[in-house]
């Protein structure tokens, strides 16, 4: 660092130092989490919604935004560290409840998902509407690989990945030769394609579906409550775990594409592929690097998915799910892995939470989003410009 | 293969490509004049066909029962009201997008759609269940050998391709057509030769909301029954036609549309797999037409400028 930097005033928020801010910040979202999730009542779901809408408008009008930011960015390993350990704090709360932990490892493998096809759409500018597609091919290939085979779990989630990958390539010619809405439909016409596909054949169960074992490592078996300190725990504990840790994995990965060459490189091809050609960069290459990448993140997602509810069917992979998918990543912000994050948990809990509205919740759920696309387009999170040197800080 | 039955099979799948070019018409409309993709076109489809159903109980319950004032009432009915719809739509959510990436458009509108849908299947009384649309066209039928030629299919083919007539004659020789195909061409230039814009637009989006409504009631006539999810597959498959013709072109629409009510009915019919893989085969084929031509197959005609 050089001197110059440092005399740069730093922002501030209450007389706090970002760090301060960003740590605060940290543990109120965990603790507002805790008992978004914890919430059973109707009025306490309201009014948790109504505070989160009030800290949002007077975190924006106070600036803290901007000093959270500055956090972010200066702090990074600070911040990054806190929030997992927000996240742990919030997975240990729940260790002996079901429903709070499927609910929060649903969100942790939605968003691996969902970041997946944030590298596509986000970064290289590629539509994906096949995501619940993918999703299923890695859900479908845990349940023939635990079934069939004996194979260890771990291997058979990377191999989740792997399958989607493969059948992708598939789409690959069609996807990278075509543009705009003409890749659209492909996507869209793969993803109608592999539900019916599951719906009409009898080897992967039909419509009535299959079972998938659980997930075994070193003969520690998944669905088996774990006893720790003499408390039997939600054996959803051992899935909260291994899916946050996916998630983490998920997301350390898409930040250091985004700052690789490789992100800059996709970055180019999705604002002007043709100049990108110009300076050499291969457009082909590039696109079916960022389809292949997501479609394996959204595989192991779907994998482990699959193994922790055990059972799947046609009906979970259907074009809708596949809109649910590209809701959250357009939802948080194009390219914007915070985004996607706070994206799935809203998509995924809010329509679970709010009860009273259950008969009107998609409907709901719709509209929000319309309102979304017509007063803040960029979602809510919106991604900043790229930093080039990594925790470089611009001269006053 | 006996020829009654393949005669069959030919009757079923012109029907189907009717209804499909009908629905594909109105994308590739859309897209000429705005270069939007709406995604709400199947789920407007149903809209009408239940606007349809509401004009027929209204009839009934008013008294009147000759069935072929049923079925124009119900088909004027239907259309006018789609189209009003699609106007609103167009002018709410889709022209306050313009400026935004395609990719918004595409997700507000498949939204509109799911919105809906749900509101239908809510707040429509009953409206989670089939509905019995009823059958109001004749039901003589002619037997030849095998094949039952039914009058109803005969008659909702022939005002289908009178429709699809009728909407090429209003694009290419009226001068309301004349507007549209010039906005489509280049907006400024159009604005600049006193078009009224807007109003093009609208229209537009009327004329396509207008046609979906005719097949969604050709559906149900067809079919007799409605459901507030019928609109989802029939949309897909409208812009799936749409696009595999080449959007933006009428010929396009109409080859797409009855191409993929081809293969339905070859992979029900003539492909040695189940005939329930006959969508699969559909959009594999799709699929497969994308990789070879990839801006369709009736290419739109386009240069990019660097």
């Amino acid at each position: 660092m050089s001197t110059d930097t440092q005399t740069a005033p730093r922002p501030t928020w209450l007389g706090l130092p970002p760090l301060a801010v960003g740590l605060l910040v940290v543990v109120l979202a965990s603790a507002y989490a805790w008992l978004f999730l914890h919430a059973e009542s109707q009025v306490v779901v309201l009014v948790l919604l109504a505070v989160a809408a009030l800290a949002a408008v007077v975190g924006g009008r106070t600036g803290a935004d901007r000093v959270l930011a500055t956090a972010m960015s200066q702090h990074s390993r600070a911040m990054n560290g806190a929030i997992v350990a927000g996240l742990l704090a919030v997975i240990a709360l729940f260790a002996t409840d079901h429903f709070p932990l499927l609910m929060l490892t649903t969100v942790l493998l939605y968003m691996t998902a969902a970041l997946g096809l944030n590298i596509q759409f986000g970064y290289a500018g590629m539509v994906n509407f096949a995501g619940a597609a993918f999703f299923g091919i890695g859900a479908y290939t845990a349940a023939v690989m635990t079934t069939q085979t004996g194979l260890p779990p771990l291997l058979i989630l990377i191999l989740g990945g792997v399958m989607a990958a493969l059948i992708g390539f598939v789409l690959v010619i069609p996807v990278v030769r075509t543009r705009g809405h003409y890749a659209a439909v492909v996507t869209i016409a793969f993803s109608v394609l592999f539900k019916t596909f599951l719906e009409v054949n009898d080897i992967l169960g039909g419509p009535q579906g299959l079972m998938v074992d659980s997930m075994k490592i070193l003969g520690w078996d998944f669905n088996a409550s774990p006893v720790l300190f003499g408390v039997e725990m939600s054996f959803y504990l051992n899935y909260a775990l291994l899916g946050a840790a996916l998630a983490v994995l998920a997301f350390v990965f898409t930040r250091r594409l985004e700052r690789s060459w490789v992100g800059l490189t996709l970055d180019a091809v999705r604002l002007d592929d043709t100049a990108s050609a110009c300076f050499g960069i291969g457009i082909t290459r590039a696109k079916v690097l960022a389809f292949t990448l997501g479609n394996v993140m959204v595989g192991m997602a779907g994998a482990l998915y699959g193994m922790m509810i055990s059972f799947i069917a046609p009906t979970s992979f259907t074009f809708s799910d596949s809109l649910l998918l590209v809701a959250i990543v357009l939802l948080g912000g194009m390219g914007s892995p915070w985004g996607t994050a706070l994206a799935a948990f809203i998509v995924i809990v809010l329509p679970e939470k709010l009860q009273i509205i259950q008969e009107y919740r998609f409907l709901l759920f719709s509209v929000l989003v319309i309102a979304m696309l017509l007063f803040r387009p960029d979602g809510l999170l919106p991604r900043t410009v790229r930093a080039y040197i990594p925790g470089w800080r611009a001269k006053p | 293969m006996d020829i009654g039955l393949l005669g069959q099979y030919l009757a079923n799948g012109i029907i189907l490509g009717t209804m499909y070019a009908l629905v594909a018409v109105g994308f590739t409309l859309f897209f000429g004049v705005l270069d939007v993709i709406k995604f709400s076109h199947g789920d407007v489809l149903m809209l009408g066909a239940f606007t349809g159903f509401t004009a027929f109980l209204g009839l009934e319950f008013v008294g009147v029962t000759d069935p072929w004032v049923q079925v124009l009432v119900v088909t004027l009915v239907a259309v006018a009201g789609t189209a009003f719809i699609g106007a609103v739509i167009a002018r709410y959510l889709v022209l306050p997008l313009k400026a935004a990436p395609p990719l918004n458009i595409l997700l507000i509108t498949l939204m509109l759609g799911t919105a809906i849908r749900e509101a239908v299947r809510l707040f429509y009384p009953n409206g989670s269940n089939p509905k019995p649309f009823p059958a109001l066209l004749p039901d003589a039928s002619t037997d030849l050998g095998n094949f039952t030629l039914r009058a109803d299919s005969v008659i909702l083919v022939a005002v289908g391709l009178a429709v699809i007539v009728g909407l090429h004659l209003l694009i290419n020789r009226t001068r309301l057509g004349l507007a549209i195909r010039a906005v489509a061409q280049d907006e400024e230039t159009a604005r600049i030769m006193g078009i009224n814009y807007t109003m093009i637009v609208l229209v537009t989006f009327a004329i396509g909301s207008g046609a979906a409504a005719f097949a969604g009631i050709m559906n149900g006539l067809y079919y007799n029954e409605i459901n507030f999810g019928m609109g989802l597959l029939l949309g897909l498959i409208g812009f799936s036609a749409a696009i595999v013709g080449g959007l933006g072109n009428l010929y396009g629409a109409i080859l797409g549309g009855f191409l993929f009510a081809a293969l339905q009915t070859i992979g029900a019919v003539a492909l040695p797999f189940a005939s329930a893989y006959k969508d699969v085969f559909a959009f594999g084929v799709v699929i497969a037409v994308m990789a070879w031509k990839p801006t369709g197959l009736i290419a739109e005609r386009t240069s990019d400028r660097v």
